[in-house]
Parts: structure tokens; C-alpha cells; sequence
């Protein structure tokens, strides 16, 4: 996608976000989108060249996911993750659920916090082989509501991909937040040159779960 | 505000998003927002007189929130709208759950479609004064998936509330997603000027969703919208004896007949006894702790009801009819009466 993908609200002939007359061609007037193709920068996205360093000594990759709320998909990545732990597994747990973070409690990790180190943010080490990584320690108090829209929701699910030292990692688990929105559209663009191998949706057997 | 909310990672002296000097002074240097700041435009937004103006046929309106998913909101949001409507109340219900809208099911109009008229978009109605609002009336195929960022997320819940006509209602119940985010952010700025009477929190008594409810009452007390309340839903599972499955352990075999015969044979008083589990441990003292701990009102416990979540999958009211939940019901009427007495409280104040 050299000129970048085509925004679904985009005019008839958008000549893509990323192309060199993005916002500033005829095709362009008065699109909803035209002021901010005109002054955003061009070009493949830098971090992610960074992100791709990162992800290359992670061996597979696994989003956790689930329509509905509520069903049981931290607990179930929480426990995934214990699972391939114990099997001796090197185990990456990545909670990108921003507004939400449920890793931390279901980890037996409240109240640690993240060190820096020259290679980059340490995860928190609930074993050896198993570090953890989530928002829910970088809140000074946990009464602390993240109140942030997506773009800046964006921004920490990067840095987590490209700031993080997670190691040689045989699993890498990502733990979504409920629904189709930024968190899940933000880390399948950033992971997509490095490959995802795949994702496991929690339901439960509820018609209005079922339907999500 | 007159020169915008300033942006949590904005610069220091940042002159205000909406300053004539946006992304242009000094202080905007190395801004990550500096070049949307000098792009966009001035000034306040024209839509909100429309909504201002829509929102004037509107007495009462009440957030529907919870800081974690799948704790019943969306079944609160819809049983509150239900018993408003059988008080005899004009009510609106909005579904701003534009990714997982829950209400078309929740209120048996699963396949119904928007109408639009010269007066603007039509709610659907249940009964003649109770309309419903949501995405999910608008998607061609229910199995399609609703992948939108913030931006066209907050551009149809604008659209919801300026271009649906409501009519002259007594209550607009506003179902949220879970969680603190783009929708919760945009829905408390667009009637902002027009006044929340408030919101209802809903969670179940786990560590893990009271955790998050707390984040949620901060965000209401961040924006300055009043909580009228936390309902404690989910609240241990009761059912009669008889109603319950038995299973051997180990090999899973259904031995209900054998373990009903052996009851009515020796003790058959057992079987008009309530089987009742907690389900989620609240030995940390659940909500209403939490609430007291936080300074917020606590309006009751909703058990855990299978009859409950049956009247939900089939979209009818827990509260007529065939369908009434006995268990569930009687606490969910108690809870109402009780937000209903607070905001009356208010306006008298």
C-alpha cells in the first residue's frame, strides 16, 4: 500500500494519505480529511522499523480477543499464559487494554512498576519465564481513570512494541480490550510486517455475546 | 473554556487549542499536537447548537456506565428504560456502543431499520413511548464487524444527537461501552452545555471490575458529571432446588433425575428451597464498600438470575408478563425507585 491506506470517508479518487499529493490535490476538496492529509508527514512509518527489531526475537505471536465484554478473556490470557510458562516456555504477556488493564491483578502484580533500562522498558517479572507488560503499572494511583481517545492510545500500544526488551520469547500474549476499534486496528497494522499467527476469541454461550 | 481544554500532553503555556495563537506560538514548539493545533479550525463547534436545541424537548438524561465489560449494563440500561416506559414516562434510549451495540437484541428489534423523515432520524419504538437508538439498526448484515476509529465513532454519536428526533421525552438513557475512552470522552463534551442529570454505574462485586469502577467514578468526578449511584449487578447466583442440574464429578453424567427422585422420596420439603452460590467472591466487602470508600451512593444488589438473562436474550421487560423475573425484578424496581427519588431530590435542591 505505497500511498497509504484509502480512509473509508475519503472523496471518489483519493490519491491515499501517503502520497506525495495528499490533501493538496483537485480530488482532495472537501474531504473530511483533506487538512490533515496536507500537513501530516509522508512515507512509511519509521517505528515500525523499529517495532520489526524488536519482534524479531519473538517466535509466535497471539492476540486474545472477544466481541462482548465481560466473557473472560483476560482471565483466559492470564492463564494462557501461566500454561505456556509452565510448559517452560519463554512468555511475553502484553495488556493493550488501555482503559481497562486487568494483567496486573491477575498476575499478583499490583503495585510494581517498570524500570528503564539501556535496552529499553523492562517487562515485570512474574517468573523467570514469564514478564508482563501493562499500563496498570504506570499508574501513580489506581483510582486513576485513563481517560484518553484513541490516538494516544495508539501511541502507548506502540511504544510497547518498540520500547519494550521483552528478550527471546518463544509466546508473545496480547491481551485486547473488548470490540473492533483502535486498540485491535493499531496493533494489527503495527504487528502486520512482522506477522501475527493468530487469534483466539473468548465468548460466552449468551445469544448477545455470540452475536459480538 | 474559552480557549479549548488544554491537551493532557501538551506543552507547558500552551496558549489552548482554540487560541487564535494555536500551534503557532512559541510555547507550541515540539507540541505533539502543534500541527493539528495550526490546522484546525476556530472557534466553537457549530453542531452543538443543534444538539442544544435537540436536546431542549429532552427533561432528563442519564449515562449508563461501567468501567468493565460484561457486568450487565447494557441489560440495566435496558430493563431501566423498560420500567420508565411502564411508569408511563416518554423515553429515549441511545446506544452509543457503536462497536458492540447490545440494544436492538436487548429490546426484541433485531432487523428493525432507521427512518428518516424532514424532522430527522427516527427511533425505533418498542412501545409508542419508548424509541431506541443504535448502530445496530443501521449494519446490512449483523455479522459484520464495526472496525472504526475514535474520530467516526464521536462523528455518529454526534449524529445521534443532533439528528435524531426524539421528540418531547421525560428520559434519554444513554447506554455506554465499557470503559473511559473516546465515546464516554465526546458524549460528556456534547451535553455538556445542555446538562447530565447524571450516571449509573453498574459492576459485579469482583476485585477485578471494582478495580475498574473505580477508575469510572473518577472519570465522572473528572468531568464533572454527578454519580447518581453504582448498582452491584451479578450479585450471587439464586435458583430453586428443583431448577438445578446435578452432574456426577469426574464423568459428567446428568444425574438430576436421580438426585430430584431421591429428594421428593426422603425430604421433599428440600425441594422448595432457593439454591443460592456467590459466584464472585465478595469478601472484600464488594460495591457497597467501594462506595462508601469513594463517597458515592450505593442503590443495591441485583442477583445473578437465569430468568433475568432469558428475558435479555428475548428483548422483553423483566418486569410484565410471562417474563417477570422473580428474583431479579423486586431489586432492579428497588434500585430504580431509588435513582428516581435522588434526581427529584435535585431538582427541588
Amino acid at each position: 500500500m505505497e500511498n497509504g491506506e484509502i480512509p473509508e470517508n475519503a472523496n471518489e479518487h483519493c490519491p491515499g494519505p501517503q502520497s506525495e499529493t495528499a490533501g493538496k490535490s483537485d480530488s482532495c476538496a472537501g474531504c473530511p480529511n483533506q487538512e490533515v492529509c496536507a500537513t501530516a508527514p509522508k512515507g512509511p512509518d519509521p517505528d515500525l522499523v523499529a517495532i520489526a527489531e524488536r519482534m524479531s526475537t519473538v517466535k509466535h505471536k497471539i492476540l486474545v480477543l472477544s466481541g462482548k465484554g465481560g466473557v473472560g478473556k483476560s482471565t483466559f490470557s492470564a492463564q494462557l499464559s501461566f500454561a505456556l510458562a509452565g510448559m517452560d516456555h519463554q512468555v511475553g504477556l502484553m495488556d493493550i487494554d488501555i482503559c481497562g488493564p486487568s494483567m496486573p491483578k491477575m498476575l499478583g502484580l499490583e503495585g510494581h512498576e517498570i524500570h528503564q533500562s539501556n535496552l529499553g522498558w523492562s517487562p515485570v517479572y512474574v517468573e523467570e519465564n514469564l514478564g508482563v507488560m501493562s499500563i496498570g503499572f504506570m499508574l501513580p494511583n489506581s483510582d486513576d481513570a485513563v481517560v484518553w481517545r484513541g490516538p494516544r492510545k495508539n501511541a502507548l500500544i506502540k511504544q510497547f512494541l518498540k520500547d519494550v526488551d521483552w528478550g527471546e520469547i518463544d509466546y508473545l500474549v496480547v491481551d485486547a480490550p473488548p470490540g473492533t476499534s483502535d486498540e485491535h486496528i493499531s496493533i494489527v497494522q503495527y504487528l502486520q510486517a512482522t506477522g501475527i499467527d493468530g487469534a483466539i476469541i473468548v465468548t460466552t454461550p449468551q445469544e448477545v455475546s455470540l452475536i459480538m | 473554556m474559552e480557549n479549548g481544554d488544554i491537551p493532557e500532553n501538551a506543552n507547558e503555556h500552551c496558549p489552548g487549542p482554540q487560541s487564535e495563537s494555536a500551534g503557532k506560538s512559541d510555547s507550541c514548539a515540539g507540541c505533539p499536537n502543534q500541527e493539528a493545533c495550526a490546522t484546525a479550525p476556530k472557534g466553537p463547534d457549530p453542531d452543538l447548537v443543534a444538539i442544544a436545541e435537540r436536546m431542549s424537548t429532552v427533561k432528563h438524561k442519564i449515562l449508563i456506565l461501567s468501567g468493565k465489560g460484561g457486568v450487565g449494563k447494557s441489560t440495566f440500561s435496558a430493563q431501566l428504560s423498560f420500567a420508565l416506559a411502564g411508569m408511563d414516562h416518554q423515553v429515549g434510549l441511545m446506544d452509543i456502543d457503536i462497536c458492540g451495540p447490545s440494544m436492538p437484541k436487548m429490546l426484541g428489534l433485531e432487523g428493525s431499520e432507521i427512518h428518516q423523515s424532514n424532522l430527522g432520524w427516527s427511533p425505533v419504538y418498542v412501545a409508542d413511548n419508548l424509541g431506541v437508538m443504535s448502530i445496530g439498526f443501521m449494519l446490512p448484515n449483523s455479522d459484520e464487524a464495526v472496525v472504526w476509529r475514535g474520530p467516526r465513532k464521536n462523528a455518529l454519536i454526534k449524529q445521534f444527537l443532533k439528528d435524531v428526533y426524539w421528540r418531547d421525552i421525560d428520559y434519554l438513557v444513554v447506554d455506554a461501552p465499557p470503559g473511559t475512552s473516546d465515546e464516554h470522552i465526546s458524549i460528556v463534551q456534547y451535553l455538556q452545555a445542555t446538562g447530565i442529570d447524571g450516571a449509573i454505574i453498574v459492576t459485579t462485586p469482583q476485585e477485578v471490575s471494582l478495580i475498574d469502577v473505580r477508575k469510572e467514578v473518577s472519570f465522572c468526578k473528572k468531568v464533572g458529571v454527578p454519580v447518581l449511584g453504582v448498582v452491584e449487578n451479578m450479585s450471587g447466583l439464586s435458583q430453586p432446588l428443583a431448577d438445578v442440574k446435578f452432574m456426577e464429578i469426574g464423568s459428567s453424567v446428568d444425574v438430576t433425575q436421580k438426585v430430584i427422585s431421591c429428594l421428593r422420596e426422603n425430604a421433599p420439603e428440600l425441594l422448595n428451597v432457593l439454591a443460592c452460590s456467590e459466584v464472585f467472591d465478595s469478601s472484600g466487602g464488594g460495591a457497597e464498600r467501594m462506595c462508601r470508600e469513594m463517597g458515592v451512593p450505593f442503590l443495591g444488589k441485583v442477583p445473578l438470575d437465569p430468568q433475568l438473562c432469558k428475558a435479555a436474550e428475548q428483548g422483553k421487560s423483566c418486569f410484565e408478563g410471562g417474563n417477570k423475573c422473580s428474583v431479579s425484578a423486586p431489586a432492579l424496581k428497588s434500585i430504580i425507585q431509588k435513582v428516581l427519588a435522588s434526581m427529584k431530590d435535585e431538582e427541588s435542591n
